[in-house]
């Protein structure tokens, strides 16, 4: 495994290496194509929702087929665009920014990645034999209806996704938990290496009650049981306490680790530390918390009754609290710092507003009273894409422009950074804030077709409009990352020059092990203690000596096959039963592989000490 | 492994702890054993449900303390971490618990 | 750092499944693990709880349940969380055999306990017509009470693979956090079991 070798190796060995890595920064790298992967398939679809709505009685695409592209465009942003792109980032940052050399449980890892990529997949293949159409929320009774095989791949990919999430969570937990370098102590940890573990937290806490709805869906359409089937005694209000049990937390999820992105991006690009970091250590646990015990206010109208609505809806405004001290200490880092703008601050100054805008309609809708009105409107598309697309989308973009130096040793265009971001953040604006009107003017959300003269013609049009603003935005974006590789600036270590935390004072890219000494951490900020000392370097912990690494493995691939192939199983068993034995074979080629796990010892490989002083660092 | 390795070497006052501890198992065990004795004993008598259900719930959760803080070491050392992810797990299921039996028909 | 995990009995460890880094980091992420197994079983005694009136005109909990049976499945499983602590306490006694002994008794009454749900589900199948799909109450009990057999049989299987596996070679820093995270394991999925038999059959008794 020397590093010099790695320029000259095959592509078949290249190829080879990335199916068997272990590597977190690897692991990151793949989610990250792989959320960019279907990043740019949730947008295509996101596009042919707005060109059918872009005229009254449009006759783009068939009804059916509209419901389906809604239901793939919602399933596939969240689970498979953002929260992957999320964990790549994670992957990627979070060791380098406590000093580690790996995760946790490195094998688990690369497990949790192919299962999120396979999930993926079979979700997508419905397209071919007609895809899951009862929305991304997939509310029975509609849901159990459903005829077809569409929301039985709906179930099987979200299940395989979603056990690759839960454990890139553990994963995640255990890391921060044991694995710090030496003098990191919780309180001086980096901001997005604290969301990350809040965020690993609700994943561990959320997902579970995703798993449980899903396995009674499943059993329900595929097995004949009668969890949500009202004539033998079911209760179809059981699925929607579940999904958003899990449903909640889960856009904290999402909005959590872009928060710990701009508290990077802001004390970088102002020279200043972070303003009330204790307090925002604090909010972020507070909005943990509190997005734990507000769900139920996706279901005022159900008729919970006024008792339910109102606690829900105290709790559901209280979020704001935590969330406008974030607010406000970012305005703070900012105030009086010498602050450079360019790409990434942009992303990260242009979320402040528009996050802002999405909280307030929160409150909005939060008031379980007001909520009777704008419940299944446009309103409330208009809410969630401020909070989605202006929160964790604009922050993902933050973070890729940010760490894309650190990730691939080069710089992204800063010229085509900009148009990107302008063009996407009109375009966003263009798009979205209209829709809080036409909610309000009536539109109800997920239907097919508007009627002309009811004054949504002007207003369908400016928002699809705004939608290829967007399209131009990502493409511009995707056109800047091929630039990028093929001509980019290298960029060296510190290559913002005013970077603080540990994973700056490694190269650009790292090598596979990181760091040649564990760091010596003597504060929160630690390159920015040494740099103001005078330092160029790190203290390091520990003197050279050889460094224990993880073997990799191509079980967690085959392993995923194994499961995917099983799912398969499940989903045509109902129509005939020798689908069975792709029941059988699948969970018996996963049930071999963790058995060759455990059987066979892994003790690791050595990174030997003349090796290390070979290399340099 | 060979067999010089015998128990006999290990350090006596180790052992000697460890054996304590073990003693303090036994006692948990049988404590637990006595409170499902009672808990089937009090619903075998036909004890009014008013009175029955927060008593045997009650028991399940001084049991299942027991489990955790004996039998899974959790009041230890170096647990503080997995005690409070269990503490955030046991709020979650009370809350869940609620919710389907409060909110879920009306 | 050192390459070899056979123990030394002269240094030998408090704890050794916590000796090494990877034993460490088992320990930890089993618990973790642990923390979103209570919010799975949660959300499915949760369903049970709605659904258990939801018998569909078949057979009410009352009907149905008998607790002598369930009794003597609590003593199986309680006893083999016992023995469980036993083997544990000879790892750190390094004393392997009687490790290995007592983590066989734990999976004979592991064994016993399953087989004990098996001939439950089965007279209710054959004897009451209650099954996965009669009603939603059927389909909620089968799924809590299903899904912890589940555990207990994957549990069963994963120490019956440890014993084998480790049976000639003995106790050491590699294997010892394998045995210590399947006894933490076993031991919630005894702490599910308590509330199994208070919220499902006791409470299904009282009226």
């Amino acid at each position: 495994m020397g590093m010099t070798s790695a320029q000259k190796r095959g592509f078949g060995a290249t190829l080879w290496d990335w199916l068997t890595t272990v590597d977190h920064k690897k692991i990151g790298i793949l989610y990250l194509a792989g959320g960019g992967f279907f990043f740019l398939l949730g947008g295509l679809e996101a596009v042919i929702i707005r060109i059918q709505l872009m005229s009254p009685e449009n006759n783009f695409i068939s009804a059916g087929l509209y419901n389906e592209m809604i239901t793939m465009h919602g399933t596939t942003m969240i689970f498979l665009a953002a929260m992957p792109i999320l964990l790549g980032l994670m992957n990627f940052i979070m060791p380098l920014q406590i000093g580690a050399r790996d995760v946790a449980f490195p094998f688990l890892n690369s497990l949790g990645f192919w299962l999120f990529l396979f999930g993926g997949v079979l979700l997508n293949l419905s397209w071919f034999t007609g895809a899951p159409d009862a929305g991304w929320t997939n509310y029975a009774p509609l849901s159990i209806q459903s005829p077809g095989h569409g929301i039985d791949f709906y179930i099987m990919g979200l299940q395989l996704s979603g056990a690759g999430t839960l454990m890139g969570g553990i994963n995640f937990i255990v890391t921060i938990v044991l694995m710090r370098a030496p003098g990191m102590t919780y309180m001086r940890m980096p901001l997005f290496t604290w969301t990350t573990f809040v965020a690993s937290i609700l994943i561990l806490f959320a997902f579970p009650a995703l798993t449980v709805g899903l396995f009674l869906m499943m059993f329900d359409r595929m097995f004949g049981s009668a969890f949500f089937d009202a004539a033998l005694g079911g209760n179809a209000v059981i699925w929607q306490h579940l999904f958003w049990i899990f449903g909640h937390p889960e856009v904290y999820i999402l909005i959590l680790p872009v928060f710990g992105v701009f508290s990077e991006v802001f004390p970088t690009f102002a020279k200043k530390r972070l303003f009330g970091y204790t307090a925002m250590v604090f909010a972020t646990f507070l909005i943990a918390f509190l997005g734990f015990m507000v769900w139920a206010h996706h279901m005022f109208t159900v008729g919970l009754g006024p008792v339910a609505n109102s606690i829900f809806a105290v709790a559901t405004m209280a979020i704001a609290v935590p969330t406008g001290i974030k607010i406000f200490n970012w305005l703070f880092t900012l105030w009086g710092g010498s602050i450079k703008i360019n790409t990434a601050m942009l992303w990260s100054l242009a979320f402040i507003p528009s996050f802002t805008i999405g909280g307030m309609t929160g409150v909005m809708l939060a008031s379980a009273v007001a909520d009777y009105q704008y419940h299944d409107s446009y309103f409330v598309i208009g809410h969630f894409h401020y909070v989605i697309v202006g929160g964790t989308v604009f922050g993902i973009l933050a973070g890729l422009h940010y760490w894309w130096p650190k990730m691939f040793g080069k710089y992204l265009h800063e010229g085509l950074g900009q148009i990107s971001f302008w063009t996407f953040f009109v375009g966003f604006h263009l798009t979205f804030f209209i829709q809080h009107f036409l909610g309000l003017m009536g539109m109800p959300r997920r239907y097919w077709v508007f009627l002309e003269n009811q004054g949504l013609d002007t207003g369908n049009l400016i928002s699809s409009i705004g939608a290829f603003f967007m399209s131009f935005g990502v493409i511009v974006f995707l056109i800047n990352i091929i630039y990028t590789t093929i001509k980019g600036k290298k960029a060296p270590r510190d290559a913002w020059g005013s970077g603080r935390t540990l994973e700056w004072t490694i190269s650009s890219p790292p090598v596979h092990y990181n760091f040649k000494q564990l760091p010596l951490v003597r504060g929160l900020d630690p390159l920015w203690i040494e740099k103001t000392e005078g330092n160029e370097k790190m203290t390091p912990a520990e003197p050279v000596d050889e460094i224990h690494m993880p073997n990799g493995s191509i079980l967690p691939l085959i392993m995923t096959i194994g499961f995917t192939i099983a799912s398969y199983g499940f989903i045509y068993q109902t129509g005939n039963k020798y689908w069975l034995i792709a029941v059988y074979s699948g969970i018996a080629i996963a049930l071999i592989c963790m058995l060759t796990r455990s059987l066979k010892d892994d003790h690791g490989h050595h990174i030997s000490k003349e090796e290390l002083e070979r290399v340099g660092d | 492994m060979t067999d010089e390795m015998s128990t006999r070497k290990i350090n006596s006052f180790q052992k000697q702890k460890n054996k304590q501890e073990m003693q303090r198992m036994v006692v948990s065990f049988a404590l637990m054993i006595i409170f499902t004795l009672i808990a089937f004993a009090l619903v075998m008598l036909e004890v009014p449900s008013t009175y029955v259900i927060p008593i045997i719930l009650l028991l399940a959760f001084v049991q299942v303390g027991f489990q955790f803080f004996y039998f899974m070491h959790l009041k230890d050392k170096g647990h503080e971490v997995p005690s409070q992810i269990i503490y955030g797990g046991v709020f979650i299921t009370v809350m869940v618990a609620l919710t389907f039996t409060v909110i879920t028909w009306w | 750092m050192s390459h070899d995990h056979s123990i030394d009995p002269k240094s030998m460890p408090k704890d050794p499944s916590k000796a090494t880094t990877e034993g460490k980091h088992k320990f930890m992420g089993l618990w973790i693990f642990l923390g979103g197994e209570t919010v799975l079983f949660a959300c499915l005694f949760g369903t049970y709880l709605a659904l258990r009136n939801s018998n569909a005109g078949g057979p009410t909990t009352q009907e149905l349940y008998g607790l002598g049976l369930v009794f003597l499945m609590t003593v199986l499983l309680l006893t083999s969380s016992l023995t469980s602590v036993y083997a544990i306490y000879h790892m750190k006694n390094n004393d392997f055999k009687k490790m290995q002994l007592w983590m066989g008794i734990t999976a004979l009454l592991g064994i016993g306990f399953l087989a004990c749900e098996i001939y439950e589900f089965a007279h209710y199948i054959h004897g009451y017509g209650f099954t996965f799909r009669s009603s939603a109450f059927g389909s909620s009990f089968y799924a809590l009470v299903g899904f912890h057999g589940g555990h207990v049989a994957f549990g069963l299987s994963w120490i019956i693979t440890l014993m084998v596996r480790n049976a000639k070679r003995g106790l050491d820093l590699y294997n010892a956090p394998k045995f210590n995270t399947f006894a933490l394991y076993w031991h919630f999925i005894d702490v599910v079991w308590v509330f199994i038999f208070t919220v499902v059959y006791l409470m299904g008794m009282v009226s």
